[in-house]
């Protein structure tokens, strides 16, 4: 009965690119973003984001392992029961965790280094979770290869803007390059920026001026 | 002794979990709300990081390490499960949330009231398993990793209850409409890990 009802649902086929799935990748970008608006994935969005480096190697690991397990959990949603779902999507994004843990080891072993554990924390990244139970589990593959992607842009957008203003001004430096010091500057860095509250405090403000921008609203 | 008491005050002040390392931020934020379930979802974090750092201490020094099976034999003397630790780690995590909730159910149908939907939440919260992978890292034995355990708990607990009651008193100030909610909190976070970088200059 089941697999009736799916192939009638498979028959109405639409554009590989339609709105809706054009949606899907830019909506996180903005206004369903997934660190200020829904909330996810906030450790390592902190954590990591003295410097822009290991924050682009970070979002680019994160993205990969959240696109990847949205599509194999959306190919398996009909048959993992209910009660153990937790376990299962567990189990399929700590494979992902592993091979890029060992890929970034392998090939960039000194940022590797410096992200520590937090790679390793993928696997309880809020985001990877929350896209698999709140997409994956009900939508088919295609589309939640195109939510994952989407949700792993906007999660990079943000830690870059947040690595670009403590590295900035945290280190006087965009990529490791001294700007102020190119441009004939004398800088000493502001190490209150480097510190955790530094991030909790730049978080906080990105939020103000993006909702500022958008016009989202939240009661207390 | 002395070192269990270090690492105690260690874990729960200086290399507090969230203030230090922002682990477990996604329930920080989101159930931080009222001083009541923040406590109880505390509790169960305390709970959960007690148990099962020392069982992940056990496997990582009799299982997974290099050279760790040599108890099997001479055979297993130079085998290196470490790639292994991520998977492990998530499953005996996961596991032991699954069992203390059915033990709870069972034995304290109270306590399950208040702690009951908190536990499948705790299984995804980073502050476990970064817990033991920061384990591993340092050279702990048994007891010293429980200590750890239970003082990175307390420590997490401390900074969610803090935060709910300054949040609960946020409702009465006149917040800019824009950063309401999130914005400030955050910034609130902020503050308190500043107040918080103050244990830092302690050596212990």
């Amino acid at each position: 009965m089941s697999t009736a009802v799916a192939e009638v649902v498979e028959k109405k086929s639409e554009p590989l690119f339609s709105k809706k799935n054009r949606k899907l990748v830019s909506n996180p970008l903005d206004i369903d973003n997934p660190i200020t608006v829904q909330v996810l994935g906030i450790c390592s969005a902190l954590a990591v984001t003295t410097q822009m480096k290991p924050a682009l190697v970070m979002a680019i690991a994160l993205t990969v392992v959240t696109a990847s397990s949205n599509v194999i959990i959306s190919i398996m949603r009909n048959t993992i029961p209910s009660r153990i779902r937790i376990i299962v999507q567990l189990a399929v994004v700590s494979l992902w965790v592993i091979l890029v843990d060992q890929l970034l080891k392998a090939y960039v072993y000194d940022v590797w280094k410096q992200l520590s554990v937090f790679v390793g924390l993928i696997i309880t990244n809020c985001i990877v979770m929350g896209r698999l139970e709140a997409f994956a589990m009900g939508n088919k593959p295609f589309p939640s290869l195109l939510d994952g992607l989407g949700n792993g842009f906007g999660y990079g957008i943000i830690l870059l803007i947040v690595a670009f203003f403590r590295e900035l001004f945290g280190g006087g430096a965009i990529f490791g390059f001294k700007v102020f010091e190119a441009i004939g500057f004398h800088y000493k860095g502001n190490g209150l920026m480097l510190l955790p509250a530094g991030a909790c405090i730049i978080v906080g403000v990105i939020i103000w001026v993006q909702r500022t921008l958008n016009g989202y609203r939240e009661t207390h | 002794m002395e070192s269990l008491i270090s690492i105690g005050v260690r874990s729960i002040f200086i290399d507090n979990m969230i203030f230090a390392y922002f682990l477990g931020m996604c329930s920080y934020l989101a159930i931080s709300k009222k001083v009541k379930t923040a406590f109880g979802l505390g509790v169960a974090v305390i709970f959960v990081l007690g148990v099962t750092i020392p069982i992940n201490w056990l496997i990582q020094n009799y299982v997974l390490k290099e050279g760790a099976m040599a108890w099997l034999g001479a055979d297993f003397s130079s085998v290196d499960l470490n790639f292994l630790q991520f998977i492990v780690f998530i499953s005996v995590i996961a596991a032991v949330v699954q069992l203390t909730e059915m033990a709870i159910e069972k034995f304290s149908p109270a306590l399950y009231g208040t702690l009951g939907i908190f536990l499948p939440l705790i299984a995804v919260n980073c502050s476990i398993l970064g817990g033991a992978l920061f384990m591993v890292g340092r050279p702990y034995n048994l007891a010293e990793a429980t200590m750890y355990g239970f003082g990175s708990g307390i420590g997490w607990m401390l900074a969610i209850v803090a935060l709910a009651g300054v949040r609960e008193k946020m409702k009465y100030s006149n917040v800019p409409a824009p950063l309401r909610g999130l914005g400030i909190t955050f910034i609130l976070v902020g503050l308190m890990s500043l107040g918080f970088l103050s244990f830092m200059g302690f050596a212990l």
